[in-house]
């Protein structure tokens, strides 16, 4: 065969299989959109959710999922960065690197369930805090962890040599090289691994069962203080995601319509994931350009 | 094949008290893990006066260069002295931090920050504890016009350092180090990523520096080295093999080994 023939023979068959990738992505989102959109309304997303049944609105699982989600983030992002810039920068090639770097791959193939379970016995049990949402927020920290490590690792390393150069002669310290001008041109790459991550922090089922609870009592949105046990803000109480509803309609609720509630829930999640990773990229995109000054 | 010459025969100058000079190694010798990179350099640097080192490429220049502000730290063993203000800076208790504010760098690559051309000058001003604002925009201007930059970015200082061409890029480098000023700029092939009209704008600018500051210049362009330095060193696989003035160097060399260079027919 000639190399032109090849090379249409290998964009055709790229292209199809891009084609199929998108197709089933395009299929996923329209069948649960469209399966689960037309059972949204204003009281379901608003409302709250009968404790025995499982049925009624989710509107406190949606703010769980998004106080869950920022909690997380705010754990996780100080420890994986001071890991990320410490494995770029700092670490030297020895075997004590390398077993850091074995550990983190190991705990980033850990099952959900086990790092549930682990944050079941910890937490909830050992240290006496309950189903709370900062028990749920230490175990998804776990997953986390790992994750944004080597991609903040990764996106650090990628920027070139020659500007740590520049920075550290003009006599910056490594820290402030690193902080200063590394981080900064980082951060696309950096946004793109938050992104990924709460998607999964979202998405995630199996590792809350056990910490953050089954159980959304109602809380107050009128009172923002986190000390209080009613406040939506208070981190020990029990918190119900979306995506721990969405399996327990399934699995437990006893609601008539759980179909319809589960599919609706779906659709919700799938969107609110969505409207995350547009704003956490609008965000980065926003910060990328006032600390480089480009267009 | 390549010709041996011996590493024994060597033409250094020395400078006696009355030159008054910027900095000057002693028996500095560099190592990569077990790789002797570099032999025994003795040289001494008169202030304002632009010094080249010229050689092959793997002749250690660039090694040598990058000692002089300590910017193999982390990367080669470097031993011996290297004298800067009465002071041996070689010394491990010596802050390299503040060094470096002495005696700036400029790389073979333009690397400006990916920031503002403004931001690019004022970052490690402002991290050295220099707050006054008009203070900050007098360097920044006066940097840049040191640099020979001003008229052609003073009305885009805020646009990215990265909009700009390679040799106004190398410029923005040159006024970032120079913003700091420094005593002695060391620059490591400025231009060899440049197009000629850079190369001498970049040469242009040097020549006017050097009443200000100590430039010593590693370049593999030995026109380059012609056009702009007073004082010039040769070095060949780790050792500086000659080390004298410009003009002798390429009308009346001493060695054979820098007589083949000059000439070309090397190896």
């Amino acid at each position: 065969m000639n190399a032109k023939r090849t090379d249409f023979l290998a964009t055709v068959i790229i292209n199809l299989i891009v084609a199929a990738v998108v197709g089933i992505l395009v299929f996923l989102l329209a069948y649960i959109l469209i399966s689960g959109l037309p059972h949204v309304s204003w009281t379901f997303l608003t409302g709250t959710t009968d404790a025995f049944s499982g049925a009624g609105g989710i509107g406190v699982q949606l703010f769980n999922s998004f106080y869950l989600l920022v909690l997380t983030m705010l754990i996780s992002i100080p420890i994986s960065l001071g890991a990320g810039i410490y494995l770029a920068e700092y670490a030297k090639d020895n075997w004590r690197t390398s077993l850091i770097r074995s550990a983190i791959e190991v705990l980033s193939s850990l099952p959900s369930v086990v790092v549930g379970l682990f944050g079941f016995l910890l937490f909830v049990v050992k240290f006496k805090i309950g189903f709370s949402v900062i028990s749920g927020a230490i175990a998804l920290t776990f997953f986390n962890l790992p994750l944004l490590t080597r991609n903040i690792e990764e996106s650090l390393s990628a920027v070139s040599r020659s500007q740590r150069e520049a920075g550290l002669s003009l006599g910056l310290s490594k820290w402030k090289t690193e902080i200063g001008i590394i981080l900064p041109v980082a951060l696309p790459g950096i946004v793109t691994g938050i992104v990924l991550s709460a998607g999964r922090v979202f998405g995630e089922a199996a590792a809350l069962i056990y910490t953050a609870g089954q159980s959304a009592p109602v809380t107050n949105f009128a009172d923002w203080n986190p000390m209080d046990a009613a406040s939506p803000l208070n981190p020990f109480r029990p918190a119900e995601t979306l995506a721990v509803h969405i399996w327990k309609v399934n699995t437990e609720g006893l609601a008539t319509n759980a179909a319809q509630l589960s599919a609706a829930a779906s659709a919700v999640l799938i969107i609110a994931v969505l409207l995350f990773n547009l704003g956490a990229r609008l965000l980065g995109n926003f910060l990328y350009r006032r600390v480089t000054a480009s267009k | 094949m390549l010709k041996q010459y011996s590493f024994d025969e060597t033409a250094v100058q020395t400078f006696d008290d009355s030159t008054s000079l910027a900095m000057k190694t002693e028996n500095l010798q560099v190592f990569y893990g077990a790789n002797h990179a570099m032999h025994d350099a003795n040289l001494a640097f008169p202030k304002n006066q632009i010094t080249a080192l010229i050689g092959a490429s793997g002749s250690g220049k660039s090694t040598y260069l990058r000692s002089l502000n300590r910017m193999n730290d982390g990367i080669a063993t470097v031993t011996g002295k290297i004298w800067y203000h009465q002071v041996d800076i070689n010394e491990p208790t010596v802050n390299i931090y503040e060094i470096r504010r002495h005696i700036g760098m400029v790389f073979q690559r333009p690397n400006p920050f990916a920031k503002s051309i403004r931001e690019n000058i004022v970052y490690a001003l402002r991290a050295n504890g220099l707050k006054d604002k008009a203070e900050l925009e007098e360097r920044v201007e006066k940097s840049l016009r040191g640099a020979a930059l001003w008229d052609e970015v003073k009305d885009s200082l805020d646009k990215s350092a990265l909009s700009l061409s390679g040799g106004q890029q190398q410029r923005l480098c040159i006024a970032r180090s120079i913003a700091m000023e420094p005593d002695v700029l060391l620059l490591d092939e400025p231009c060899s990523a440049l197009d000629p009209i850079s190369t001498v704008k970049v040469e242009e600018t040097l020549l006017e520096l050097q009443k200000k500051y100590t430039i010593i210049i590693v370049t593999h362009n030995m026109q380059q080295a012609a056009r702009v330095s007073s004082q010039c060193a040769f070095f060949h696989l780790g050792h500086v093999m000659e080390y004298t003035s410009t003009g002798n160097m390429f009308s009346n060399p001493q060695i054979p080994v820098t007589q083949d260079y000059i000439a070309g027919s090397f190896g």
